[in-house]
């Protein structure tokens, strides 16, 4: 592995976990599978998964 | 098996064994850390490889071919399959918390041993196993919850047993934790202005991310850490300001601040308070985690504790009372084994997960972390001097608060500490006094910080005790603020049966009262630690204790009974054994805190000496009043009946389940289940940890 690999793979990893990729599915998906239909924008969607969270909270353990 | 592989593993085994030798057989001088460390990992990865291979293919019956939820009812949004890693990430980062740095340090006070021995073990044969097998049954089911599951498959009475159950663990474990905040900020200038501070701070986050810039989660997370380090440095100039005194509160005037904070933190949309909270304190928990694994690595300190204390034997710890068996395993729940932790497994994880045959990394791997969490822990709390923390972890009652008297007392116990060195103690971490600083996380504190200190140099040693102290009192927030809003979501719902509009999210009356159900019914608890004269810690935590291990006696009824019904009856003391043993330590402990005719361990003994001595006009140390007196009496007949009433809970559950298992293995045929039935998978995903797949297959 080079040093290249290794940062990108971290940078991959934190993305992915902290969510912030998700927007990026979110476009390519509609892309592919709703070419014609509007997609939202960032800040939209964001607004959107965030409210969405609302109604599933979940427990932190001890 | 490869001989290139055969060699490795050989290896591994016998630097576990010898490691594990080390620590049995060095009696009579201090050992390294390192052994712990070394027996563990060892003995993680031996049980890794081969037992929790063994269980996944063998009992379990994963199959790869098999589409999981997330592939076949993929939405975007709760099912959606997620790389197995960041859901590694996901599920570490939910089942892990104060838990297992506080049962650990408690249970210090019966030696090193002990509690090493159980959180090593514990998690192999059963922590580890009842996630990873939860997670596989309701992975099966669609992510069922536990409860749903008890109710499917067991019968009603089972499963109402089980809500019940869910409900009472969730007010004890939030009342527990929030008693160990009270306790580490009580007085203390410094640490009570740092996690003020974190509210404006997560307030900032929320809107920096909903506003300014949506999305950016690492950004907002990198600039909160930064104000969060400023914050902390921050307190020690508070400290010496005339802010001071604004910034000292008495426990009981953190009591109230704590469930006012509770209360509108679960009633705010989650993005202003609770999701900003969130990302600190993972990342503080995973940094922090692993700046500890380093710190011991690179120090490799040596233990000052005793392997085993006498009070292993005696029961006559001033930290919790009772012996070695069973309360050693009720005290480190997490770590060993944490019933709260099938809520996890039965909750988000099931789906998302991508492949069948991932539920060992995530299930097991994430479980074998957290047990390596409280083996740092044991271990902080091991290498300071034992007669320090006997002063720090005794209740006021017994030490009667004085750097005096506490020496005075923890020489009675055998140690000894003068008053001089309990006080440059407490001088060295710039803070007024060490004295009963109960409830684990100022003696794990006290412990990172001489780790810390011995790495980075000595002025940062008051630095690293408020940082350590910050870090957990910043996580059992987050675990307040989303444990009152499930427990909100879990009452509104079961309240939804008598009146509709209960259900509705939006409904505000009924979010409101939910709330304050809540969060009354922990701080009725948390009030009633903070003012008890035997310690808040003393009385709770074993209450604590037997609240999980029950919830977890739950988890592996559910999962035997379904490897029963499931045709597997021959594999089924995979669960059964951990199952019976749980049951044991449980119920023994239940017994004792109900039935035992000593007053320091039976709560109704307790009761009914206190009692006695109202009816004859006596006030009883460590009471100081009547009023005192009538605290106790309260305290004793409420946890008594409490601890009866999860004894009753569990053998409901239990002799419920016998009658199913019964039925089933008497039936000539495999009885119906909830299983879902299989659908080919089209998915294509490794389940090792390296083999890296950039991209999520949609």
């Amino acid at each position: 592995m080079t040093v290249r690999e290794v940062v990108s793979g971290v940078r991959w990893y934190l993305r992915e976990v902290a969510g912030e990729s998700a927007y990026d599915r979110y476009v390519e998906h509609r892309r592919r599978e709703h070419p014609d239909e509007p997609v939202m924008t960032r800040r939209a969607f964001e607004r959107w998964r965030q409210d969405e969270r609302e109604a599933r909270p979940q427990a932190r353990c001890c | 098996m490869r001989a290139k592989s055969i060699a490795i593993w050989s290896a591994v085994a016998i630097v576990g064994a010898v490691a594990w030798g080390v620590i049995a057989l060095m009696r009579d001088e201090a050992i390294s850390a390192a052994w712990l460390i070394a027996a563990a990992v060892g003995s993680y990865a031996i049980a890794y490889r081969f037992y929790a291979r063994f269980i996944q293919y063998k009992v379990l019956g994963a199959d790869a071919r098999r589409a999981t939820p997330a592939e076949r009812l993929n939405n975007d949004r709760d099912y959606q399959p997620t790389d197995r890693r960041v859901l590694f990430g996901h599920h570490f980062a939910a089942i892990a918390g104060a838990g297992p740095l506080v049962g650990p340090v408690l249970a210090a006070q019966m030696g090193y041993l002990p509690g090493t021995i159980w959180i090593i073990v514990g998690v192999i044969f059963a922590g580890a196993v009842q996630d990873m097998v939860v997670l596989f049954f309701s992975m099966r089911r669609d992510g069922k919850s536990l409860g749903q599951m008890a109710r499917d498959e067991i019968g009603p009475v089972g499963g109402a047993a089980a809500l019940i159950a869910v409900l009472a663990i969730m007010v004890i474990l939030l009342a527990v934790l929030a008693l160990v905040v009270v306790n580490a900020l009580a007085d203390s200038p410094w640490g009570t202005f740092s996690i003020a501070m974190t509210i404006p701070i997560a307030f900032f986050m929320g809107f920096y991310l909903r506003v300014l810039r949506p999305g950016r989660v690492l950004e907002t997370t990198a600039i909160g850490v930064t104000l969060l380090l400023i914050a902390i440095a921050a307190g020690g100039w508070v400290q010496d300001s005339s802010l001071a005194d604004t910034f000292t509160l008495e426990a009981e005037t953190l009591v109230f601040c704590l469930i006012a904070y509770g209360f509108v933190a679960s009633v705010l949309p989650v993005w202003m308070l609770l999701a900003p909270r969130d990302y600190l304190s993972t990342f503080m928990k995973i940094g922090t985690i692993v700046l500890l694994a380093i710190g011991i690595v690179v120090t490799l300190p040596v233990m000052q504790n005793d392997a085993v204390s006498e009070f292993a034997s005696t029961g006559k710890g001033p930290v919790f009372a009772g012996s070695l068996f069973p309360f050693v395993f009720i005290t480190i729940a997490c770590g060993a084994l944490s019933g709260f932790h099938s809520l996890i497994a039965s909750g988000t994880t099931p789906k998302l997960i991508e492949k069948e045959t991932q539920v060992r990394f995530i299930g097991y791997g994430a479980m074998l972390m957290e047990s390596f969490v409280a083996v740092m822990a044991i271990i902080a709390a091991s290498i300071i001097d034992p007669g320090l923390y006997f002063a720090m972890n005794s209740p006021a009652g017994a030490t009667g608060g004085s750097v005096e008297s506490a020496s005075q007392f923890v020489n009675g116990l055998g140690f000894t500490i003068s008053p001089e060195a309990l006080q440059s103690a407490a001088t060295a971490v710039e803070e007024e006094s060490l004295v009963s600083r109960t409830g684990g996380a100022p003696t794990l504190a006290i412990g990172m910080s001489e780790i810390f200190a011995g790495a980075t140099g000595e002025g940062l040693r008051a630095f690293w005790y408020h940082f350590a102290i910050m870090f957990e009192a910043l996580f059992i927030l987050t675990t307040v603020d989303a444990g009152t809003r499930v427990g909100r979501f879990m009452l509104q719902d079961t309240l939804g049966n008598v009146y509709k509009p209960f259900r509705e999210v939006s409904w505000k009356p009924g979010v409101w009262l939910c709330s304050a159900i809540i969060v009354g019914a922990w701080g009725y608890f948390l009030y009633a630690g903070v003012t008890d004269p035997l310690g808040g810690i003393n009385q709770l935590f074993p209450l604590f204790g037997i609240a999980n291990q029950l919830l977890a006696a739950v988890a592996l009824t559910v999962c035997t009974v379904l490897l029963i019904k499931h045709g597997k009856l021959k594999w089924a003391w995979v669960t059964g054994i951990p199952l019976a043993w749980d049951a044991t330590v449980t119920l023994t402990a239940s017994y004792q805190k109900v039935f035992s005719g000593d007053p320091t361990l039976g709560f109704f003994a307790q009761r009914d000496r206190f009692q006695d001595a109202i009816a004859n006009g006596e006030v009883l140390a460590p009471a100081k009043t009547m009023d005192d007196m009538n605290k106790v009496v309260t305290n004793s007949t409420v946890d008594g009946i409490l601890a009866a009433l999860f004894a009753v809970l569990i053998i409901v559950v239990i002799l419920d389940a016998t009658r199913m298992c019964i039925k089933a293995i008497r039936s000539r045929e495999l009885l119906p289940t909830t299983e879902v039935s299989a659908e080919e998978s089209t998915l294509d995903a490794p389940d090792g940890l390296f083999d890296r797949k950039r991209e999520a297959v949609a």
